[in-house]
């Protein structure tokens, strides 16, 4: 169970090598064991009954029919949580179980173990709860003045950036406003685990997450346990994209088993984990650009509005995020920005790859491309004119003292010869498989985007990793709690241990939080700089305790000491030793690495709450069917500010897997929410890309200026590919269909301009 | 609950299955009765493919097929599609090109593929396409998956020839 231990393959590639994924052979042959596969002799199978209704006041809940059920060990409601009721990532905002009232479709209200999933079904089922319905608040607009529907209000947070001279007005303006539908993070692997009390009256749980400390300190608090009796390890994570931040069945699985005294498996559904876990949120945008005759940017206003839903999940850290970036990687001298996240009774949104600079690159992408319409101007060469570079300053007064090559980033992609190969097949016209396009009436459409992103968590928040490094007999194990979610950070580790020790051989121990400190999230693109540095310092420490200890023992100069490729080399002591010779007493360190400090922003949203930036540009071409609405991105094409290259396979699939999202919310992807209700929680009806939506994705290029304090120079490189994509493609719409698509999704309602009834 | 007892022939060997419900998928069976979780849970509901086995040949959405109708078929999962301690060549493409993330989708796009190269060992980009379009992946964007049906096709190209 949760076996994983890893070895190295023999080839030992090092940083900067297409180094193959340790987990690689486990998971082609179905060995690896995802969270959904955790077995054990004797175990139940928990399930949740959730709130049918978006808002209600709970009368009361009769639990009596489903323990009455042969084979039912525990139904549990909120007044068996022992410790506080309320658990959230930034805020305590959100019930383990529902109290009172209701806020959104899908919350928790009662769960349940039994001997078999079916038992499970029945039993909650057998549940009778008296809701009292309520009129749901669901207008994101209206949310601000309308009647809280939670003690702490229904504004979550409001930031007002201004920027330089107030006074300024351009020549030419341009305004829009635009609107982003609620994206699903749509991972593969649902929500499961399995939780095991402990002799000493604690629990353990085996589970898929992002960040095993964060998760272990909120399910303490509830269940009113000291954090060491919670033992969190980190299990097989079928992906997670941001959707695996905010506790789910955690805290109701450790419940059950420390209740029932026996395991506890619990796997959420297809339909159900649409409703167990956040979504990106859904944005209004309102923009007006300055500039002057030349094509100078002068001053952007922005009025933006993010809808939150029943809690608050990470949007206070989104809504800034959407802020700061929400002008693109462009120098610009004025600005006043407004942005707002509310809370209303629609699915709770949260963190997104990406995580708010998404929704704002489609927005002032759009604006460049107005502008530039308006200025007569080709749309690159007025961003090229207006371009952030290394020394400039942010909206935020902050100023960009790492490598910022948007220029690069743009040029390389947009000059990169189109590989297009002009097909017949009616399968790659839009419609596809249902063969309806008229070759004939097929439109044509391409343009680009820039897009940029903060790396690693901002504002003042105490961002930090700790890594663990062992070498005994030539082989070095690494203890680091980083979630491992399909990102490839198994990979790198073993990569940076080896560039460090030159050791051959190297293992992971599991992740998990009795054995190691925090490595914080997998997200903000942060665990290649701060797990790997805080690996990188863990062997670099471990390295010179070693040659610290064969110097002594050799009496010879530590300077004179190198370590290489397995072997301690002295050329005074004119001696060689093999690092396994020399490690048969063992060293370890134990180190936690954080990064350079960051500030919250002031009351104008003025301060240096960032670390460093990664930026991205694509540029898509598509099919348009105007007959039918029906469209197919036939090429894209993407270069990255990676700061330096560290497993180019691996940076290939994050670019292509990052794209490929991108695609989905540009054409495809939307949660469709009327009156707090979800209608399309399957992958029926919710439709991410498949194999015939995706176009070839091509590289044109990895910028590499190696960023100054990252390890290795190395920058994330997770979020970028999904920022501008959407807005690329989204451009090569309006391209095609010389429309203005003020709204993503764009639908097939919107090509053909009907009055659509899915908003 | 109605129950009953029967016999499952999973990649070469038979399994008895005791006390099962009828109602059970052969995903579930295969997964949590017999100790074969190769292949995925990721829908349940024929959408993604994580779930994809061998009935007699014909690839199928395990969690589609009622466990008790397979009785007296040749079921082939993940666990199966090479010898114990080796790789078939489709699972050495994937490692190879880097069609691995997560992984969650992997099985399952194996298990259609090794199919696909068996009927036909030079598909071109489309044809890949339109038999992979079955099995859903958030991970990849499907580039290196593409990569990896050319490396395995190649090699059972060179292989019988
Ligand atoms: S799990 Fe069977 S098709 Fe998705
Ligand atoms: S690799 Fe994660 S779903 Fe395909």
């Amino acid at each position: 169970m949760t076996d994983i231990q890893i070895t190295s393959p023999v080839s030992a590639p090092r940083i900067g090598e297409s180094a193959p994924r340790p987990d690689g052979v486990p998971k082609v042959t179905g060995a690896f064991t995802f969270s959904s596969d955790l077995w054990h002799n004797n175990m139940l199978w928990g399930g949740t009954l959730r709130s049918p209704h978006p808002s209600a006041n709970i009368k009361s809940i009769d639990i009596s029919g489903a323990l009455a059920i042969n084979g039912v060990s525990a139904v549990l409601t909120h007044t068996d949580v022992p410790g506080s009721l309320l658990y959230g990532l930034e805020h305590a905002d959100q019930p383990v179980l529902a109290a009172d009232v209701v806020r959104y479709e899908g919350e928790s209200v009662a769960i349940v173990a039994a001997d078999h999933p079916e038992t499970v079904r029945r039993a909650l089922a057998a549940i009778v709860v008296d809701y009292q319905v309520t009129v749901p608040l669901v207008d994101p607009e209206a949310a601000e003045a309308a009647e809280p529907i939670h003690p702490d209000g229904n504004l979550i947070r409001r930031l007002r950036l201004r920027h330089g001279d107030q006074n300024i007005q351009g020549e030419i303006q341009v305004e829009g406003t635009y609107e982003v539908g609620m994206q699903d993070q749509a991972f593969l692997g649902p929500e499961s685990g399995l939780a095991l009390p402990s002799e000493d009256g604690g629990v353990e749980l085996f589970v898929s997450t992002q960040w095993l400390h964060s998760d272990r300190d909120q399910v303490a608090v509830c269940l009113g346990l000291p954090p060491e009796k919670v033992r969190f390890t980190l299990s097989g994570v079928g992906g997670a994209f941001g959707a695996r931040e905010d506790l789910s069945l955690h805290a109701h699985l450790c419940l059950l088993a420390l209740h029932t005294g026996r395991p506890v498996k619990m796997v959420y559904s297809r339909e159900e984990s649409f409703h167990g876990h956040v979504h990106r949120h859904p944005a209004r945008m309102w923009y007006r650009h300055h500039a002057d005759t030349e094509g100078n940017l002068l001053r952007v206003e922005a009025r933006l509005i993010l809808d939150g839903g029943a809690y608050a999940s990470s949007s206070g850290a989104v809504i800034s995020n959407a802020t700061c970036f929400a002008a693109g990687p462009y120098l610009i001298p004025s600005a006043d920005i407004d942005g707002s996240v509310v809370r209303t009774n629609n699915p709770p949104c949260g963190a997104m790859r990406g995580f708010g600079a998404v929704q704002t690159c489609i927005g002032h992408e759009a604006q460049m491309d107005k502008l530039a319409a308006a200025l007569g101007m080709d749309p690159v060469e007025l961003r090229l004119k207006n371009v952030l570079k290394s020394g400039d300053k942010l909206l935020t007064g902050q100023i960009i003292t790492g490598t910022a090559p948007v220029a690069e980033v743009i040029k390389s992609c947009v000059e990169h010869p189109s590989t297009l190969v002009q097909s017949d097949d009616m399968m790659s016209l839009p419609g596809g498989a249902g063969r309806t396009a008229d070759p004939q009436h097929i439109v044509r459409g391409q343009a680009m985007a820039v897009g940029f992103k903060n790396l690693l968590f901002s504002e003042g928040f105490d961002d930090y990793s700790s890594a663990i490094c062992h070498l005994v007999d030539g082989v070095a194990t690494i203890t680091c709690a980083c979630a491992e979610v399909g990102q490839g950070f198994v990979t790198l580790a073993q990569q940076i241990t080896r560039e460090v020790l030159g050791v051959e051989e190297v293992i992971l121990a599991p992740a998990a939080t009795a054995t190691v400190g925090s490595a914080g999230s997998t997200s903000a693109s942060r665990q290649t700089w701060m797990s790997g540095g805080a690996i990188q310092k863990a062997c670099e420490a471990v390295r010179q305790q070693l040659l610290e200890r064969v110097a002594a023992e050799h009496q010879v100069d530590l300077d004179d000491l190198v370590l290489a490729d397995g072997q301690i080399v002295s050329l005074a002591g004119n001696f060689s030793l093999s690092l396994a010779a020399a490690t048969t007493e063992p060293l370890e360190a134990d180190i936690e690495y954080h990064h350079a400090p960051t500030y919250p922003v002031d009351e104008n949203g003025q301060g240096n709450a960032h670390v460093s930036f990664a930026f991205a540009a694509h540029r898509a071409v598509v099919d348009v069917d105007p007959d039918l609405g029906l469209v197919k991105v036939v090429e894209l094409t993407t270069s990255q500010d990676v700061g330096r290259l560290l497993n180019p396979l691996q940076a290939i699939g994050q670019l292509e897997g990052g794209t490929s999202q991108g695609v989905g919310l540009a054409i495809m992807e939307e949660v469709l929410v009327t009156d707090g209700h979800i209608r399309n929680a399957s992958f029926t009806d919710y439709l991410i890309p498949t194999a015939l939506d995706m176009p070839p994705v091509e590289i044109a290029a990895f910028i590499e200026q190696p960023e100054p304090g990252a390890p290795f120079g190395a920058k994330g490189i997770g979020e970028p590919p999904s920022i501008s994509s959407t807005a690329a493609v989204v451009a090569a719409l309006r391209d095609a269909t010389k429309l203005e698509l003020p709204r993503v999704p764009v639908r097939p309602t919107d090509i053909v301009q009907l009055e659509s009834d899915a908003s | 609950m109605t129950t009953n007892h029967y016999t499952l022939k999973v990649n070469g060997k038979e399994h008895q299955v005791a006390d099962a419900w009828t109602g059970e998928s052969l995903l579930w069976v295969l997964r949590e009765r017999l100790g074969l979780p190769g292949a995925k849970n990721a829908c349940e509901e024929g959408e993604c493919g994580s779930c994809s086995v061998r009935i007699d040949n014909e690839v199928v959405c395990g969690c589609l097929v009622l466990a008790a109708t397979a009785v007296d078929c040749e079921i082939t999962t993940i666990e199966g599609l090479a010898p114990e301690g080796e790789l078939a060549d489709v699972q050495e493409a994937f490692i190879e090109a880097g069609a691995v993330q997560c992984g969650f989708c992997t099985p399952g796009l194996l298990v259609t593929i090794d199919k696909l190269l068996e009927t036909n060992n030079q598909p071109d980009d489309l044809t890949v396409r339109e038999a992979i379009s079955g099995n859903l992946c958030r991970c990849t964007g499907y580039g290196r998956i593409l990569e990896a049906v050319n490396l395995a096709a190649t090699k059972r190209r060179e292989a019988t020839s």
